[in-house]
């Protein structure tokens, strides 16, 4: 799109206006006649199970309307895959409402009542008598020979060995302990290594390790971190002819209809959800919160509309929390500091419920990132009785990469390289290999990779060798120290549908099934289509949010799929459409369809032009494929029953994105960050900040910065402050509000930080685009580590995040005082 | 009208004894961290003042306008104006004045306002985020100022960040870069979004200028 017109350019978004004037209604802003509240009681405790429960009390209040317990929820229902394929519900998964509460905070039951107050004084009157049982917050502790296990169970999930040729055995709980052996040295800090879920390699580690100029042996530990949404999971639920209407937040529109219905056990025909704009979500709720069906069936049981409202203390125990990772990586370096070979080992946290991939995953993106020429990768992930874990921007990508980038500044150091150069050698370029060798033999490999490109950029725009040039001088109490990172993420899907309709006012009304959690990719991605269609954008009008309008199948926006998958099927729609048009000119007006272009609203061949309001009375009137009457076989069935919904109405793209594309779409992101720290104090203040995206198209410039520099200080709260803490006594969260964990404010950021692009199109597929949701976080967080250790020298932290009081005690000591593998200190 | 007492659907405000009115203080003692998230809707005391209670119905000034309202003396203005009086731009995010998404103006000064009680301003001038436009739609400079830069993410912060800017810049109408983002320090993004916000609120500091030099 070399001479785009809207692909490249700001503008100002569909939502924008009634963001800023307060009439953009997210999910508790909505009122229905009659409406009732709820209130949730919660566990007090870590782990245990309901033994009674009294509601008499409660049930004789006035305004008293319904109780939900967990025994009426619908059963778990199975899930039929787009390609079919159906995966059984597990039954011990996370659930709404429990009677065996596996973490402190998890919903037990709800009362619905005329209002808020009687609610709550009904979950005051109702008496639960808990049976006690053992419980676990710290996964190696759990790991140990004989200790506690956080379900009857046990502590990890696994399946049971099955006969060869039978099918694999459902997930499960099983119990999993290493040996007294594996944890000799522990006490010095070094983290133990038993038996692994997960392991994989390529190439020869130990002639790696042989051949080595240095060995490095380090163990890290990445923090939990809540998502923190600012938008609680509150939920509005009523139900209207047999249909639930439901308002609440969510990270994708047409994918979460498929979760609710599932989870209520309804035809999605019979879900209706509202969800033009989200509060935040960062993965805590990628196909919305389980829990929006607590007011759903209490509408049904009080035949009234529930309004549940979630307080910042429940939001903080059912909202999501990024798994914390212990991890140990083993990386010898030749002299010109390539990497020879890398032997990585995470321990994944994870609560009593559905693992996170974190902890198995990380070592694919570390792969990538660092190309090491030989690489063992080895993952467990243990439950414990803590909320449950989500994915959050970067997930495994970013505790990975943290526990490795780390190492490289060190090794740097110790082989008198430059922080830049080392990573510049080590970094992929072009079809890079990621990840083991599939059962052939072959390593997959990466689409395209131009982070070489993207140090280059940065090292310029930061001024790199002017600020190293004064980087560890003293300055009274205060030492600065400069530090640059690299990452890595996922950075798109395919497959998705496309749907829109030219009507004879000659505007292009484009169905979008993408949620709108900020991102704005819910409108960017349409940029592409109205491009490719020579739409003027004013002519341009979205549906998005509301899904009793018709909206065609759409990836999970998470993981950085939307902006690459997305583009591609408004690319394949707008395709169609323009095929189809200059189809009907050529009927029209005469000469070849391919002699027909399309600008300005207009479809035109020398002097002949009609306007695409003509070719949208035609198409009605030819009907067939051009009006929707007649659609492509491959779409799938949600995008058919919207198109059969909007057929007849004008000119109809639709089509779904099957263009190919060699290899997986990974972005990347380098970070340059300089501290400042006062060693008196051990405060520190990060001065500068500057990242380079290398994701390749830039769609909307000003969203694409938002990404790379808001995601980046997400990252850096990963450094600076934000962490979980739970009591190892009695098993409950020390850190239930911002106070207690508190994301960065506008004052612990640079002032004026800066971004910039590759730019680069993705050559394998036809936008260029590829997602930038996540690579940033890392960059972001790994910078301001290295920068750290770049002002202070080695060995000062062990965890992160890196907190005034820790900085203080090493410096005095002399060594890292944290205990570096104990969980939520 | 004892009989009401049996009948959840008809609370009228005999049916609020002196019982029900300490079982739920007791109650909001035990849950005291959420007290202040409760919302009565059902206004059982319907303005009747009684002996030793205060006046229920007040008359607020929100906005340029006076709005009569029925008001808890527990009630926080945030509650009062998102479920009395239909204002819901003005966002809850923590309810404990931590977050800052519930800012509004109350005199000029930014206050959140979920930590603020609606009879202690019954008295003042509030303005929300529905209040910054004029009549004809023409956004507030700030406003406008966030739409030319495409200022934040998802927007939940949003109307506590623009009003916590339109309050400094009454007092400071030409804050530097640096100024502003004290300015706005006691508002949260978790988009985290805070380069662009500055930029746009920059902007927007700048039209307003703009605009009281006509």
């Amino acid at each position: 799109m070399a001479d785009s017109r809207l692909v490249g350019k700001n503008y100002v978004t569909p939502d924008l206006v009634a963001k800023v004037t307060g009439k953009a209604k997210y999910a508790e802003d909505f009122r229905a006649e009659g409406m009732l509240f709820a209130k949730l009681l919660l566990s007090p405790i870590p782990h245990g199970r309901v033994r009674s429960i009294d509601t008499s009390a409660a049930e004789a209040m006035p305004g008293v309307r319904a109780i939900l317990r967990a025994s009426e929820l619908p059963a778990p229902a199975d899930n039929v895959t787009d390609l079919g394929e159906t995966i059984r519900a597990n039954p011990k998964a996370e659930r709404a409402l429990t009677d065996e509460p596996v973490y402190a905070g998890e919903p037990i039951l709800a009362v619905a009542a005329i209002d808020e107050e009687t609610a709550a004084a009904a979950i005051e009157a109702i008496r639960v008598d808990f049976e006690l049982l053992p419980f676990v917050v710290d996964p190696l502790a759990s790991l140990r020979p004989g200790g506690p296990n956080p379900r009857l169970e046990g502590n990890v999930w696994g399946r049971a060995p099955v006969a060869p040729g039978q099918p694999p055995a459902p997930l499960d709980i099983q119990e999993l302990k290493w040996t007294a052996a594996d944890f000799a040295e522990y006490d010095q800090g070094k983290m133990p290594m038993g038996k692994p879920q997960i392991e994989w390699s390529y190439g020869d580690l130990e002639a790696g390790f042989k051949n080595a100029a240095l060995v490095l042996d380090e163990t890290f530990s990445v923090a939990n971190n809540q998502h923190h949404v600012l938008e609680p999971r509150s939920a509005l639920a009523y139900w209207q002819n047999g249909k639930l209407h439901i308002h609440s937040g969510t990270q994708s529109a047409v994918q979460t209809v498929a979760s609710i219905s599932r989870w209520m056990r309804l035809d999605a025909a019979d879900v209706v959800l509202i969800t033009e704009y989200t509060g935040g979500g960062f993965g805590s709720r990628a196909t919305g919160s389980v829990q929006c069906m607590i007011p759903a069936l209490l509408a049904k049981k009080a035949n009234a509309p529930v309004m549940m409202r979630i307080t910042r203390e429940e939001e903080q125990a059912i909202g999501g929390i990024r798994p914390a990772v212990h991890g140990r990586a083993k990386a010898g370096f030749a002299k010109d500091g390539r990497l020879l070979a890398l032997d990585l080992y995470l321990v994944g946290e994870n609560s009593a419920y559905e693992a996170q991939a974190d902890a198995a995953s990380g070592g694919r993106f570390v792969s990538l990132l660092y190309q090491p020429e030989a690489m063992r990768s080895r993952a467990i992930t243990v439950l414990t009785n803590t909320p449950p874990r989500r994915a959050q921007s970067q997930p495994g990508g970013l505790q990975a990469i943290m526990i490795v980038e780390p190492v490289i500044a060190k090794a740097a150091r110790k082989l008198g390289l430059d922080q830049v150069a080392i990573r510049r050698l080590n970094a992929p370029e072009g079809k890079a290999k990621v990840g083991p060798a599939n059962a052939k033999g072959e390593r997959g490999y990466a689409t395209s990779a131009f982070l070489k490109n993207a140090l280059d950029m940065g090292k310029a725009q930061f001024r790199w060798d002017e600020r190293k040039a004064r980087s560890g001088q003293r300055m009274g109490s205060k030492v600065r120290g400069v530090g640059v990172a690299v990452s890595t993420f996922v950075g798109g899907s395919t497959g998705f549908d496309g749907l829109f309709v030219i009507k004879p006012d000659g505007k292009m009304y484009v169905q979008s099934g993408v949620g709108n959690l900020g991102t704005e990719s819910v409108f960017d991605v349409h940029r592409v289509a109205a491009e490719l269609m020579g739409m003027p954008w004013e002519n341009v009008v979205i549906a998005w949010g509301d899904t009793s309008q018709p909206l065609p199948w759409t990836c999970v926006s998470g993981g950085s799929q939307t902006a690459a998958a997305m583009s591609r099927a408004a690319h394949a729609a707008a395709s169609d459409a323009a095929a189809k048009a200059k189809e009907i000119a050529a009927k029209v007006l005469g000469g070849s369809p391919a002699s027909y272009q399309l600008a300005d609203g207009r479809v035109f061949s020398g002097g002949r032009s009609m306007s695409l309001a003509d070719v949208a009375r035609r198409a009605i009137e030819l009907g067939a494929k051009y009006d929707g009457h007649e659609l492509p076989d491959d779409l799938n069935k949600v995008t058919a029953t919207a198109a059969t919904a909007m057929a007849g109405q004008g000119l109809m793209g639709v089509a779904r994105d099957t263009y190919p594309r060699d290899g997986a779409s990974f972005s990347f992101v380098a970070g340059f960050a300089e501290v400042e720290v006062d060693i008196e104090t051990g405060h520190y203040t990060v001065v500068d900040y500057t990242a380079i995206g290398d994701s390749g198209t830039i769609i909307h410039p000003r969203a694409y910065g938002g990404q790379v520099l808001g995601r980046g200080v997400l990252g850096m709260s990963h450094a600076l402050s934000l962490k979980t803490v739970y009591d190892q006594h009695y098993g409950l969260s020390l850190t239930q509000r911002f106070y207690q964990s508190r994301p960065p404010t506008i004052l612990d950021v640079p002032r004026n930080m800066k971004w910039e692009a590759v730019n680069i199109p993705d050559p394998e597929t036809p936008t260029g685009v590829r997602g930038i949701g996540e690579p940033p976080v890392a960059a972001g967080a790994c910078a301001i580590l290295n920068a750290l250790s770049d002002a202070l020298g080695d060995d000062v932290y062990r965890r992160a995040p890196v907190t005034m009081d820790s900085i203080l005690m090493a410096l005095e000591h002399g060594r890292p005082m944290q205990a570096p593998l104990t969980a939520h200190i | 009208m004892s009989h009401d007492d049996a009948n959840p659907m008809l609370v009228t405000p005999a049916s609020v004894s002196r019982r029900n009115f300490i079982k739920g203080v007791v109650a909001g003692s035990v849950a005291v961290s959420s007290a202040a998230y409760l919302f009565r809707g059902s206004t059982p005391l319907s303005g009747q003042a009684r002996s030793g209670s205060v006046e229920r119905l007040l008359t607020l000034t929100v906005n340029g306008q006076t709005r009569r309202v029925d008001v808890a003396p527990q009630e926080t203005l945030a509650m009062t104006l998102r479920y009395k009086l239909g204002l819901t731009g003005t966002k809850l995010g923590c309810d404990r004045a931590e977050c800052g998404a519930c800012t509004v103006l109350v005199d000029d000064v930014p206050r959140y306002s979920c930590s603020v009680l609606t009879h202690a301003v019954r008295t003042q001038k509030i303005q929300t985020i529905e209040g910054l436009a004029s009549a004809d739609g023409t956004l507030h400079p700030v406003q406008q100022g966030v739409v030319e830069e495409q200022g934040f993410q998802c927007a939940f912060c949003m109307s506590g960040f623009i009003m916590a800017t339109v309050g400094f810049l009454k007092k400071n109408p030409n804050p530097t870069r640096e100024q502003l983002a004290h300015g706005v320090s006691g508002n949260l993004c978790r988009c985290q979004d805070y380069d662009k916000i500055l930029t746009a609120l920059e902007r927007g500091a700048a039209l307003s200028r703009e605009v009281a030099r006509g």
